[in-house]
């Protein structure tokens, strides 16, 4: 039986008349990379500062390894490392400074070795003397994560990780986090509103959107792979929209987008039905297969509704 | 605790901008220094020129080490505010405009250690500050005027003190000195709180201390017993009662004496109360605070 390191209850928070995170419950099982989906302005931020007692919860519970975050702060906090948002640090210190302050602030014995070594796990160790406002935005992050790494925590706490951050950057925070989650045992709860990489790395994922939870559970549970979300660009679209809708298919049409459409079709289905629409003269341009968790995720919030008054 | 300090002394002193402060003092100083060395005589004219009728007046006597500290001490403690505010202000608002923060905020400690380990590292900076003026103002002027008696013109009166009476004095003048500024400094740590990078509680502050100075100095009878004992500017130059002796039946002056402590000591204790208000309002408001930088 898996157990929670994170059990968050009917958590809300408001700032004046904005109800930022609205009776929010989840939780997160350990050893896991749960994944933390949502727009900008969804309340993903202000939750994981809530986790990381930067807010105050203006109503609800968190438990963060069994104990209650507010009664058992430093205990807590003492076993997670974060990195929450832009890696800002002092531009001032070098890396190697940097690192140790914050070695030390967590009540860590700082040996040079002991620094030296977490700065070559992030690649920073020939580096470690220069001052951080000649790091590039790529190396601050993976110092940021480096300071988060310094205390060897139990939990990390990962909030937009890879903005700003070229491919390879990405990429490589990407293998960080498999590194921490499949070879380290750690807990990662990471949040992002890149869709394509929470499914590359996540085993469970949330949804939230303004402040309120869409889903939460295992990513193979959330959609099923045998059902496709595919786009089929004809050449006449009114002759296609004719004969689609007089098809079979016709329930499994979800929208239309100028010449494109939107279907929902079984992996089996697809074949049959571009031959169906070959036989009634309908010249088909292409056929994309969307990208399944980001079309259920877009389902699901209001960016879909974003996303047709934009077309329209 | 101690660990906390020694982070918030290394992040302040490892920043170039601190020492702006330290050559600043250090350049204003000199300049006294060199324009008394050359053209002491002429500033002393000026400044006894009520006196110098009826008395006949030793300049090359009167113009000393001592003395030259108390001048520099007049000049500058008015000043030094304005350098105190630039780091106690910028404690906690610099922080959140670097982003740091919430980096801070998320370490296992609590707030309230954090927050007085930034305040302490403050008034550690302060005191340095002050030995500093202290060592260039009084140490340097000593070896380059020599010692002598001092004598301060107060009102109509001028007033001896014998040269092996004074070094206290001045210890006591930089101690009061250091508690004074650090009052500025709480205030300036107060508003640090409530801003979001550090020019607005920087300037706050000189402005809060401009307009307080200029309210305790006015002489409207219906504000002296009213609002000026309650101002902390108002008890800030208090450390210049350590360099008025009480007088002998002979009117001179009594070595070792202190023409009235009591009232320092008033004054120590509204400053001092004012620093526990402050910083205990900072400490209040910043553990509620949310951490939105």
């Amino acid at each position: 039986m898996t157990s929670s390191i994170i059990r968050v209850t009917h958590l809300s928070k408001s700032f004046g008349d904005i109800r930022a995170v609205d009776d929010l419950s989840f939780s997160v099982n350990q050893g896991c990379v749960y994944g933390f989906l949502g727009q900008n302005g969804a309340g993903k931020s202000t939750t994981i500062r809530m986790l990381l007692t930067l807010v105050e919860p203006t109503d609800g519970d968190i438990e963060i390894f069994g104990m209650n975050l507010r009664s058992h702060r430093r205990d807590i906090l003492r076993r997670v490392g974060a990195v929450i948002e832009r890696p800002d640090l002092y531009k001032y210190l070098s890396g190697y400074e940097n690192l140790s302050l914050f070695a030390r602030m967590s009540g860590m014995k700082v040996s040079r070795r002991r620094i030296m070594d977490q700065l070559q796990q992030v690649g920073l160790a020939d580096r470690a003397d220069s001052r951080v406002k000649t790091y590039s935005l790529g190396m601050k992050q993976r110092l940021g994560i480096a300071i988060a790494l310094v205390n060897d925590p139990d939990l990390v706490i990962l909030d937009e990780p890879s903005n700003g951050l070229d491919p390879q950057g990405i990429a490589d925070i990407r293998n960080l986090i498999l590194e921490l989650s499949r070879n380290q045992q750690k807990t990662v709860l990471v949040s992002s509103h890149l869709l394509s990489e929470i499914e590359l790395i996540a085993s469970d994922i949330l949804i939230v959107d303004r402040g309120k939870k869409i889903m939460e559970g295992p990513v193979g549970e959330l959609f099923d792979p045998s059902r496709m979300v595919v786009e089929i660009q004809a050449v006449f679209p009114e002759k296609a929209r004719q004969v689609m809708v007089s098809s079979d298919w016709k329930d499994r049409l979800q929208k239309q987008r100028g010449d494109t459409f939107i279907f929902e079709l079984g992996r089996e289905e697809i074949p049959v039905f571009n031959r169906y629409l070959a036989q009634q003269g309908v010249d088909v341009l292409a056929i994309r297969p969307r990208h399944s968790l980001e079309d259920y995720f877009l389902s699901l919030t209001s960016a879909n509704q974003h996303v047709d008054t934009f077309t329209n | 605790m101690w660990i906390l300090l020694q982070i918030e002394l290394f992040k302040i002193f490892r920043r170039p901008r601190t020492y702006i402060s330290f050559a600043a003092i250090a350049s204003m100083i000199l300049i006294i220094q060199l324009g008394l060395k050359f053209d002491g005589k002429s500033y002393l004219q000026l400044l006894m020129s009520g006196i110098s009728d009826s008395f006949y007046v030793p300049y090359e006597l009167i113009l000393n080490g001592y003395l030259v500290a108390f001048v520099i001490l007049n000049t500058l403690l008015i000043h030094v505010p304005l350098l105190v505010a630039l780091v106690a202000g910028d404690m906690v608002a610099g922080e959140a405009n670097m982003g740091t923060l919430r980096l801070l905020v998320t370490r296992p400690v609590s707030r309230t250690r954090l927050m007085l380990a930034k305040f302490t590292a403050s008034v550690i900076y302060t005191v340095m500050l002050l030995v500093w003026m202290a060592f260039l103002a009084l140490l340097l002027s000593m070896l380059f005027f020599g010692t002598n008696d001092m004598i301060i013109a107060r009102n109509d009166v001028m007033e001896q003190i014998g040269r092996n009476d004074i070094l206290w004095r001045y210890f006591a003048a930089f101690g009061y000195a250091a508690v004074a500024l650090s009052t500025v400094a709480a205030l300036a740590f107060l508003l640090s709180v409530f801003a979001e990078n550090s020019i607005g509680p920087i300037v706050s502050t000189i402005s809060i201390v401009i307009v307080l100075t200029i309210l305790s100095e006015m002489k409207i009878p219906l504000y002296d017993n009213t609002v000026k004992p309650y101002l902390f500017t108002s008890h800030m130059l208090a450390w210049k009662g350590f360099f008025y002796s009480k007088a002998s039946g002979d009117g001179q002056a009594i070595p070792g004496s202190v023409e009235n402590l009591p009232a320092i000591l008033r004054s120590l204790a509204v400053l001092l109360s004012y620093i526990a208000l402050f910083v205990t309002t900072a400490i209040v408001v910043f553990r509620k605070k949310d951490i939105l930088s």
